[in-house]
């Protein structure tokens, strides 16, 4: 039996400057900007677009494969 | 789909009609106040960075440019410009020169050093800005904080304009001395 897959935004969060671009694009409005220290994904809503690691000034953003 | 428009998403035009302003008359410097209080009273009293995501005129206007503009070569940054050193460091250089710019207001207004009416970009060139004094009902040392201000915002525009077109659009946002200090205030209510 395969594993299933799926595609997520892993935000590396000591150089985050929670600077809000990845939210501001995502269409899933999946990130919010947890107390002003980091960006955070909904991993329930995140669907791996790469919109937000395109955004993000500090290129701090991978889209990284987990199991469903 | 495209996102609804609010009106906080025209805020980029603050940043070229203050510009503009200083350009005229450089007394609405001080008009720049207000974009150097609200994101830090921001920050105080949500204990967040809304300020930068959703009302920082500047940031729009980088987006604006690098973005739909395509004024941006849209490159990473250099990872010790990302780092947090750079960060504090530059947060911690820009506070000295900021700090010596009101030292050298002071001194204007006691009256130990003549107006200078220039405009000092990147800390260091210093470009003869008269046409914009139209003199003062106050002290001279009114005109010359709106010098120094205008300065500093006119150097940190600079910038930021330098880092949307080597990287992307929004590089300035890493390293904004006024980001880094609402991160800090962040950092601490978090604590509380």
């Amino acid at each position: 039996m395969s594993e299933k897959k799926k595609k997520l935004a892993w935000v590396d969060r000591t150089l985050c400057a929670a600077c809000g671009c990845c939210r501001k694009v995502c269409p899933r409005k999946a990130i919010i900007i947890y107390k002003g220290l980091y960006a955070k994904v909904e991993e329930t809503l995140c669907i791996g677009c790469k919109k937000c690691a395109k955004e993000c000034p500090a290129s701090i953003i991978d889209i990284r494969e987990v199991d469903r | 789909m495209k996102q609804q428009k609010h009106w906080y998403d025209y805020l980029w035009v603050l940043s070229p009609i203050y510009l503009t302003l200083g350009f005229v008359n450089i007394l609405f410097a001080w008009l720049g106040l207000v974009f150097f209080c609200t994101p830090l009273i921001v920050s105080i009293v949500t204990g967040n960075k809304g300020y930068c995501h959703r009302y920082c005129d500047r940031g729009q206007l980088f987006a604006l440019l690098g973005g739909r503009f395509g004024l941006s070569r849209k490159k990473d940054m250099p990872r010790w410009m990302v780092s947090k050193w750079f960060r504090y460091g530059f947060l911690a250089f820009f506070l000295t020169m900021f700090l010596l710019m009101l030292w050298n207001t002071y001194l204007v207004f006691a009256g130990a050093q003549d107006l200078k009416q220039v405009v000092t970009l990147l800390w260091t060139v210093k470009v003869p800005w008269q046409w914009a004094y139209h003199g003062t009902l106050f002290s001279d040392g009114v005109a010359q904080f709106a010098f120094g201000f205008y300065s500093v915002m006119l150097t940190s525009t600079i910038l930021g304009l330098v880092t949307m077109v080597l990287f992307k659009p929004r590089s300035w946002c890493i390293y904004c001395p006024m980001g880094t200090m609402t991160g800090l205030i962040c950092k601490a209510k978090a604590k509380e």
